[in-house]
């Protein structure tokens, strides 16, 4: 063991914070190096002054009484709340919203925002982990679109739509497969400068086309919408309006 | 009722820790009166959020909430003190150790000591309150600090360094003197 490791272990072999291996080597250590038996020799003097000092401050006459007092209060307040009913007041309220929420989703199945929201939460996740590591961002790279298309043939159950936007200043980069939304899901990532968007595309029941749906989370411009039998969505940090302009071109060229 | 058992255990497993706690927040606010004050208020936010803790480490759980409370309420009336992040790299300190003699004779004097500990920076002056008076593991420590463990052993070691100095630096004034 190097003195500059004994020194840094040093205070947790004094705390006793240190497993056996790691102790006997740093004993084996002060045996032998008399620099650090020194550091080590002031560690435990430091510490037994400390403990031998009385520089615990124990908690002065009549604080204890106040503290008592002070919760009985609070405990007979917490008490008031209750004959009220408050407590029942949360319950009801998420009784309420179920309830509303229920109606919602059966009278207008076409719009189910509740469960777009979770979408888009799912898919800002899956968007930041992507970035997190060069090698989460593609697991095909290519920016030839007849690269791209071919290699999801066989992993996915529909073929998606691929196309490289470079003259327009979007370079498709690649694509990878992800799972979203409960099933198997396109990636197709292009950049902007120095943004990444991350276009996500799986099929969809809903026939008629829908227009796009911007929102915002985090921080990140998405951008959702339908054609062709095909859901859409966009992420990046990118402004909304370069990312509009991206989802036309996409649009434009099914 | 329900009131009252909550009171109840509560008192069973909290109102014991009151030492620890007062002298977390007497260290922390270097201030008997702000000491009492801010610990009646950490009991009333742990019986507030006594639902949430499930009979773990009670001290440690009552500790951290004095903690927070003490630097909230150091935030709110002396927000110089604080305004100084710890930098852990930035604060590092030569090591030249004081021998074990001087410091036995820094032994007889408590009150060198306390002033000295009073001295460091407060991130530095709670690990070693919390270790060395209470005598909490890393990990009980990590808790009540809200540390990662490796920080709290670089944060200890670095506290114990800084407090020789500071031991240090008043024994030679005093022989100059």
């Amino acid at each position: 063991m190097s003195c500059q490791t004994a020194q840094e272990f040093i205070h947790a072999y004094v705390d006793g914070e240190l497993d056996l291996a790691r102790s006997l080597e740093i004993e084996q250590h002060l045996e032998q190096c008399e620099v650090c038996a020194v550091a080590y020799r002031s560690q435990t003097v430091l510490r037994s002054a400390l403990k031998d000092s009385s520089l615990y401050h124990s908690a002065p006459a009549g604080l204890e009484k106040r503290i008592r007092s002070s919760l009985r209060r609070e405990a007979k307040s917490e008490a008031g709340r209750r004959v009220f009913g408050w407590r029942w007041l949360p319950v009801g309220a998420m009784a309420l919203i179920l309830l509303l929420a229920l109606v919602i989703w059966r009278a207008a199945p076409g719009i189910r925002p509740a469960g777009d929201d979770l979408l888009a939460q799912e898919m800002v996740s899956n968007h930041v982990r992507s970035l997190q590591l060069e090698s989460h961002r593609t697991d095909v790279i290519s920016s030839d679109q007849h690269t791209v298309k071919p290699w999801f043939d066989g992993k996915l159950d529909f073929a998606p739509p691929v196309k490289d936007f470079s003259g327009q200043g979007f370079p498709l980069l690649g694509g990878r497969l992800e799972y979203l939304n409960n099933r198997a899901v396109a990636a197709l990532i292009y950049q902007r400068q120095k943004h990444f968007i991350n276009l996500y595309i799986w099929p969809t029941e809903q026939s008629s086309a829908t227009s796009e749906v911007a929102t915002k989370r985090q921080g990140y411009n998405l951008l959702h919408w339908t054609n062709s039998g095909m859901t859409y969505w966009a992420i990046s940090d990118l402004n909304g309006v370069e990312l509009h302009e991206f989802a036309r071109l996409v649009q434009e060229a099914q | 009722m329900e009131g009252q058992s909550k009171l109840a255990s509560f008192e069973t497993a909290v109102l014991p820790h009151l030492d620890a706690a007062y002298n977390l927040a007497r260290w922390l606010t270097r201030n008997d009166a702000d000491a009492q004050d801010v610990v009646q208020e950490a009991y009333l936010r742990a019986f507030r959020f006594f639902g949430g803790f499930h009979g773990e480490d009670g001290r440690a759980w009552l500790l951290g909430i004095v903690r927070n409370t003490s630097y909230t309420w150091m935030q709110q009336n002396r927000s110089a003190q604080l305004n100084t992040p710890l930098d852990d790299e930035l604060h590092e300190v030569k090591s030249d150790d004081l021998n074990p003699e001087a410091l036995l004779l820094q032994k007889a004097d408590a009150k060198m000591l306390r002033q000295a500990v009073e001295e460091l920076p407060v991130e530095f002056r709670e690990v070693l309150v919390l270790r060395e008076l209470d005598e909490m593991s890393y990990k009980q420590i990590a808790v009540v600090a809200d540390l990662p463990l490796g920080t709290v052993m670089s944060r200890l070691a670095r506290a114990r360094k800084r407090l020789q100095q500071i031991l240090a630096g008043h024994t030679q004034t005093e022989v100059l003197g």
